[in-house]
């Protein structure tokens, strides 16, 4: 009779925790670590570095949470997943958010029970060729040989593209990033085409970069961001936050050397946003809406930073891959960077 | 009463199978019944929409490797259809290619000439003892650093290789080359019949014919005197250099051979080993007897060695077709767009419809495999001993 006991328990238990749906929060508090859905190597944007250690834009959002969360950026498990697997590991509850270089689109946000938090790149989709072929913009490709990473809005794109001016041309499907980089280094195709951010990373690796050009034609929006799974409110907030946190600090000149001076500062906001100033007199400050600690800001700023050194320290134009920042500067900086007010 | 039932329900054989078989059908039941339960509800819970409608709507990216017309505008239903048909043509490729392969691999394994013996041997040692995904990969690699297209290496006047793949010329149909291909047709048919009289004719009479000349030269020449007949309907394109890439002409891409070649050159080890076997496994005496009664060491293969063997062969040469046939789905490693890689891989991405995508591309192996099956068991019922032996 015990036996039947238990295992009925085991059984149920088995498919309880299949259905059963706890906060992520959590959750991650639980685990003690943020499983985060990052690139297979992008670099610049996602790339274990010489030490082994994850690097990049992408993945300074995802050590943005874990520092809002665990009060340490460091608590973050990466677990690489290519464009075709991404959505699915994220809606099995595998990882707790990706941050990989995906697009917003509707289809996703809606109907694949996802939630886009924010966009921590504004990009679009451009054309990579050799300079030795001689083409300048993108109309005179009739006939090439394009590769193209499956699983991606670039596919469409490209599709309807091409569609649309009447150009002819091969589609040479690969999976991977670095796939891609071997097919066109090695002449299988003429054109590699994919978010204008990813062909300059790709480009930096190359042997030769300067032998290769990215066209001028730009013929999608490819808005980059975290994504969560939908439901879970409270979660998405949390992420929301954490990347609007870096874009306020860099709108208010917070970096991660003067956050500590920063807790003087006259401005209300700077208080509010780094943890000194309370909400009324409950006599906690901010992040008790968030479920967080009052600090978890100044968290994310100390150790992470804000938007700009993570832009300037990973793909800015003193680094390899040498992107402007261009639409993503600060709406008052020229760009459409435009984080909601922290109140 | 009820302690009799009891114990027929343990000590009766019969009625104590049929409780036990019961019992695990009826929890087999009750488990997937529960996983498509929890499957539908998590779904729901996370707001995943569910159904076979994105079947129905425009695919929105481009098949090139494609035997029928496919545009970003065509359905992924259509985007199925292409799969479906690449995954059968680098199948059925593969299984013939690896078939005559094995077989001569598997005779020269029992040859007496030491050289080719040990070649051979080497061959299938390493090949069946290594990945197949890593041969594929490797096959793929040598093909995409051949020469470049502008340095496409040109040979037979008319071909080219280059990493893009290997163009050939096109042949053009023109009118009238119908009445070429019905008179092959014909003459085949005719043949068929013509073989069958003939032997009929030698099982009486004891006299014998060159069937294989006469049926090769009718299946031969027939078509040939039709097409010069019919004023040699038939013209060739030629692929011209325009541009990025050759225009014109047919070419076979490196993915297609590369996929061809590292299933086949893998599947073909295992062949062979079968092959070597089922030789082997004809007894000494029947050779020996057949040598007595004073056959050419031709016909004592033709006759009596392979149609023996063969009884050996057939059942675990299925299972290396059937296992060739599901390798082609490692099309994804190499971008060959297989099933798996276009519609099981792409078109699960665009929808996120992965449990159906996945639904649909699972059954549609299990009847490809099951087809392989049925034909060769048919085949195999056929070269058994028939009657009381």
């Amino acid at each position: 009779m015990r036996h039947i006991k238990s295992l009925i328990i085991t059984l149920s238990l088995v498919l309880l925790t299949s259905t059963s749906f706890a906060s992520t929060l959590d959750d991650v508090k639980a685990r003690g670590v943020l499983k985060c859905g990052s690139n297979t190597g992008l670099a610049g944007f996602g790339l274990p570095n010489d030490a082994g250690v994850w690097e990049g834009i992408d993945v300074d959002v995802c050590r943005a949470v874990a520092a809002a969360v665990f009060g340490d950026a460091s608590k973050v498990e990466y677990v690489p997943l290519t464009t075709k697997v991404r959505f699915t590991a994220l809606q099995s509850g595998e990882i707790d958010m990706l941050s990989r270089n995906t697009t917003w689109t509707l289809q996703r946000d809606v109907e694949l029970g996802l939630e886009f938090v924010g966009v921590n790149y504004y990009d679009g989709q451009g054309f990579m060729v050799p300079a030795s072929i001689g083409v300048s913009s993108a109309t005179e490709l009739d006939g090439a040989s394009v590769c193209i990473q499956v699983g991606t809005t670039t596919e469409m794109n490209l599709a309807d593209y091409f569609s649309a001016n009447g150009i002819s041309y091969e589609a040479v499907p690969v999976e991977t990033n670095s796939e891609a980089d071997a097919a066109y280094i090695a002449g299988r195709c003429d054109v590699y085409t994919t978010d204008a951010s990813g062909l300059y990373a790709s480009r930096a690796g190359y042997p030769d970069p300067s032998a290769h050009i990215v066209l001028p034609e730009i013929i999608s929006k490819e808005p980059l961001g975290p994504v969560v799974r939908h439901g879970d409110s409270a979660w998405a907030d949390i992420a929301r936050w954490s990347l609007n946190a870096m874009i306020i600090a860099e709108e208010k000149g917070i970096t991660s050397s003067n956050v500590d001076e920063m807790k003087n500062s006259k401005d209300p906001e700077v208080l509010r946003l780094l943890g000194v100033s309370q909400v009324g007199d409950t006599g906690a400050g901010y992040g008790q809406w968030l479920g967080l600690s009052d600090d978890w800001a100044y968290q994310i700023i100390k150790q992470v930073g804000n938007y700009s050194e993570s832009f300037e320290k990973h793909i800015g134009v003193n680094t390899p891959i040498n992107i402007a920042r261009g639409l993503n500067a600060l709406y008052s900086d020229g760009g459409i960077l435009y984080a909601p007010p922290f109140r | 009463m009820q302690i009799n039932f009891i114990r027929k329900l343990i000590f009766d054989e019969k009625i104590r199978s049929i409780v036990i078989q019961t019992l695990v059908i009826g929890f087999f039941a009750l488990m997937v019944y529960s996983i498509s339960q929890t499957t539908a509800y998590n779904l729901e819970k996370r707001g995943i929409g569910t159904g076979f409608e994105f079947l129905g709507m425009s695919a929105g990216y481009d098949i090139s490797f494609s035997m029928i017309e496919f545009t970003s505008k065509d359905t992924h239903l259509r985007a199925y259809y292409v799969g479906v048909i690449n995954t059968l043509l680098v199948s059925v490729f593969g299984i013939i290619l690896a078939t005559i392969l094995g077989f001569l691999v598997g005779i020269i394994r029992l040859s007496s000439n030491w050289l080719f013996r040990n070649v051979a041997y080497v061959y299938v040692e390493f090949t069946r003892n290594v990945p197949v995904l890593l041969q594929i990969i490797l096959w793929y690699s040598i093909l995409i650093h051949l020469p470049k297209i502008k340095q496409a290496i040109q040979f037979f006047e008319y071909f080219y290789l280059s990493n893009r793949g290997l163009y050939s010329p096109a042949p053009i149909f023109k009118e009238g080359f119908s009445i070429v291909t019905w008179s092959f047709i014909l003459a085949v048919v005719f043949s068929f019949f013509l073989r069958r009289y003939l032997k009929n004719k030698q099982n009486e009479t004891g006299r014998q014919f060159p069937i294989f000349y006469i049926v090769s030269a009718i299946i031969i020449f027939t078509p040939v005197i039709f097409f010069y007949i019919m004023g040699m309907p038939l013209e060739f394109e030629h692929p011209v250099l325009k541009g990025f890439n050759f225009v014109g002409g047919m070419v076979i891409r490196p993915e297609f051979a590369g996929m061809l070649l590292g299933l086949s050159i893998y599947t073909a080890a295992f062949i062979s080993e079968t092959v070597r076997s089922g030789i082997i496994a004809v007894s000494k005496g029947q050779r020996e007897a057949s040598q007595a009664l004073g056959l050419k060491s031709s016909l004592v293969m033709r006759l009596i060695i392979i149609p023996q063997a063969l009884r050996v062969i057939i059942p675990p040469l299925t299972s290396q077709f059937l296992n060739l046939t599901k390798n082609s789905s490692l099309g994804i490693a190499i971008g060959y767009s297989d099933l798996v890689h276009g519609f099981g891989g792409i078109s699960l991405n665009q929808t996120g419809k992965a449990i159906e995508i996945m639904l649909i591309v699972m059954v549609t192996y299990l009847i490809m495999s099951l087809t392989i099956s049925l034909l060769m068991n048919f085949y195999n019922r056929k070269v058994q001993f028939k009657g009381n032996a």
